[in-house]
């Protein structure tokens, strides 16, 4: 009587715990996206108004200009950094947008120069940091002030206006019946950063930054450098923002987009972007966008008071950072 | 082109419809304020009311952004014209950045009127001030000289650089200063209409000038905090804090002494009066063109100057002899 010989099991070693759909599934922009889809149901069923091509097409410009910001924001965050000077950048500006006009600038121009003072803006920030190595978080507060500080001084409590005709395509402009100019930048830029984010090797030094800056600085990366791109991109972005919301108002005062800035970092948390760097996605951010826009204009549809969507959005945020901790314990 | 010309003119006229059939029931008017909360806006929202139970055939839409902001109001209005209000008479945050949103409410057929704080003449049909403006800038220095018979030093505590009423009121203000001999303007801070930046501001002015003998103070939320402030120095008796405040919020500083007397047109009337003026204009009774007389209910007729804009009445003076009747109203 032999026992019999029995072959040990094949032992599997699986290199991913779950399949890619069940890892979809169960991704932050899954629920993001049920959340999205709430939303707009839910919309639907309590405001009569809600469901009309041209009502939707007015409640995007709720989101289409601080998302832009939020993108670049977005990969700023990913890599452990912060900006939140980017309301001032927008209200800089779009001063000097204002003075160029004054000078008699054509449309060509007043938009370079808002662009272009979005870059000013983001390369002071990014020699500060990148360049001094001091704590983004601290320099953007005081670039917050001192960028808004300038508007008001140019300013004071006047307020550019007149802006020609042309320069109201930008931000009341239309591309195809409801489709507005802004949607369709909005749309542009979710494609360029998210292949910029998630399809180059200046996403990936982004990430490796965000998780471990010393070891991405052994591993080649030259950790200042994308720093420096990083904040450029933002002051970029949030000259892009100042353009559109410039045209939008129709005209400038200092007191523009005050605010604008938690907002922003709202959308970027809101996204599923881990806010001490490392994770995050850009698709998370477009939902997180659509979100709170189809909720501020749901809320407004039913003439909820804006306090309400203050105290939900409070409430969400802290659910958001809240949920993965206790899950984790769970 | 050619299907999407048809398409959108089946849409516009499907709008036309749906507002034409809500015309058939009730007149939706929406009182679109600074900001929700505060009390003025409150009261205005209570003659609305009384306005809409006059009239019997009225929904008031009372609502307005958390922050006085333009870019909150903007979001706000734009959801008032996706739900197809008959009118919108807006208290604004900023005369210009409103008027694109507002000339779209126009376009499609809205009856757009702005009151208390205007908005420039392109983006409403009239506007309706609460009181003339030179009788108002008048009447603050006034009632901060009628305590000081031998003249003295007195400093302005404003809302924000950018509120349009508040500036137009300082002034005139100034334009009638000589008439007042001995009385000294030494300096205008502000508040941002923020109680406790209102606060600090005051006490910057107590100890920056040392003379000072009356601070004024033409928002309701300044005059409050500098009441306090002077209260909290021990300085009833020595500086008279003034302008123009709510009686609910002021009987407690003109019982203490720190108010001797202050004046605000009834913010109940003017609630009032833009309901009835809105409804006048939808329902076609009168058009909004210069020398046009619109009914005001119980408060008279408005008639409009060559700038479509008309005054309310006068301001009135609050003391001691007459606070606690109103204090209880508003």
């Amino acid at each position: 009587m032999t026992a019999p010989v029995t072959k040990p099991a094949p032992r599997i070693v699986a290199d991913r715990l779950h399949s890619p759909l069940r890892r979809a599934l169960r991704s932050w922009e899954a629920i993001l996206l049920v959340v999205a889809i709430a939303v707009f149901i839910g919309n639907t069923l309590l405001s009569p108004y809600f469901l009309n091509a041209w009502n939707l097409s007015d409640a995007t410009f709720n989101f289409t200009e601080k998302a832009m910001i939020a993108f670049a924001m977005a990969m700023l965050i990913v890599a452990g950094e912060i900006d939140l000077s980017v309301a001032s950048i927008i209200a800089l500006a779009s001063t000097a947008m204002g003075l160029a006009m004054t000078a008699g600038a054509g449309v060509p121009v007043i938009v370079l120069v808002g662009i272009g003072t979005g870059l000013i803006c983001g390369a002071v920030n990014g020699v500060l940091v990148a360049g001094l190595g001091l704590p983004s978080i601290v320099v953007t507060i005081g670039t917050m002030s001192l960028f808004r500080g300038i508007a008001f001084i140019v300013l004071g409590d006047q307020a550019f206006t007149g802006y020609p005709p042309e320069f109201a395509y930008f931000g009341q402009g239309y591309v195809w019946w409801v489709i507005s100019f802004e949607l369709v930048l909005f749309a542009a830029f979710a494609v360029i950063f998210w292949a910029v984010l998630h399809r180059s090797t200046f996403g990936r030094a982004v990430y490796a930054i965000g998780n471990n800056a010393t070891a991405a600085a052994f591993s080649g990366i030259r950790v200042q450098r994308v720093r420096f791109i990083l904040f450029l991109l933002t002051g970029v972005m949030s000259g892009v923002a100042a353009v559109c919301l410039t045209s939008r108002l129709g005209s400038t005062r200092p007191s523009i987009a005050t605010g604008w800035e938690l907002e922003v970092v709202t959308m970027v948390v809101l996204g599923g972007v881990n806010i001490l760097g490392g994770s995050g996605t850009i698709p998370g951010v477009v939902l997180a966008a659509v979100i709170m826009g189809m909720v501020t204009f749901g809320f407004g549809l039913l003439n909820v008071p804006g306090i309400v969507m203050s105290i939900f959005l409070g409430a969400l945020l802290i659910g958001v950072i809240a949920l993965p901790r206790l899950l984790r314990r769970g | 082109m050619g299907i999407w010309t048809k398409a959108l003119a089946t849409a516009a006229v499907a709008t036309a419809l749906m507002a034409q059939a809500a015309a058939a029931q009730d007149v939706k008017i929406a009182l679109v304020v600074k900001a929700l909360g505060i009390g003025f806006f409150e009261a205005a929202a209570k003659g609305a009311e009384e306005a809409a139970a006059e009239l019997g055939d009225v929904e008031i839409i009372y609502t307005g952004p958390t922050d006085t902001t333009a870019e909150g109001q903007i979001e706000v209005i734009n959801s008032l014209i996706a739900q197809g209000v008959n009118a919108i008479a807006v208290s604004a945050n900023d005369r210009d950045a409103l008027v694109p949103t507002l000339q779209k409410a126009m376009e499609r057929g809205i009856t757009v009127i702005s009151w208390d704080s205007g908005v420039a003449p392109e983006g409403r049909m009239m506007h309706l001030n609460p009181s003339s403006n030179a009788l108002i800038g008048n009447t603050i220095i006034k009632l901060a000289a009628d305590h000081l018979p031998e003249g003295g030093d007195v400093a302005i505590l404003s809302a924000s650089a950018t509120a349009t009423n508040q500036n137009i009121w300082i002034e005139e203000a100034t334009k009638v200063l000589p008439n007042y001999p001995g009385i000294n303007l030494v300096a205008t801070v502000y508040g941002d209409d923020l109680a406790d930046k209102s606060y600090r501001e005051a006490q910057g002015l107590m100890a920056t000038y040392p003379n000072l003998k009356a601070i004024i103070a033409p928002t309701t939320v300044g005059i409050l905090a500098a009441s306090q402030a002077v209260t909290d120095a021990g300085k009833i008796g020595e500086i008279n804090v003034t302008g123009l405040g709510l009686p609910s919020e002021m009987a407690g500083a003109v019982a203490s002494g720190a108010t001797k007397s202050f004046a605000i047109w009834n913010p109940i009337d003017l609630g009032y009066a833009a309901t009835m003026i809105s409804y006048n204009l939808v329902k076609g009774n009168a058009a909004a063109e210069p020398g046009a007389e619109i009914g005001m209910g119980r408060m008279g007729t408005a008639t409009l100057d060559q700038g479509n804009e008309a005054a309310m009445s006068d301001p009135f003076t609050y003391d001691a002899s007459n606070i606690d009747q109103f204090k209880s109203i508003f």
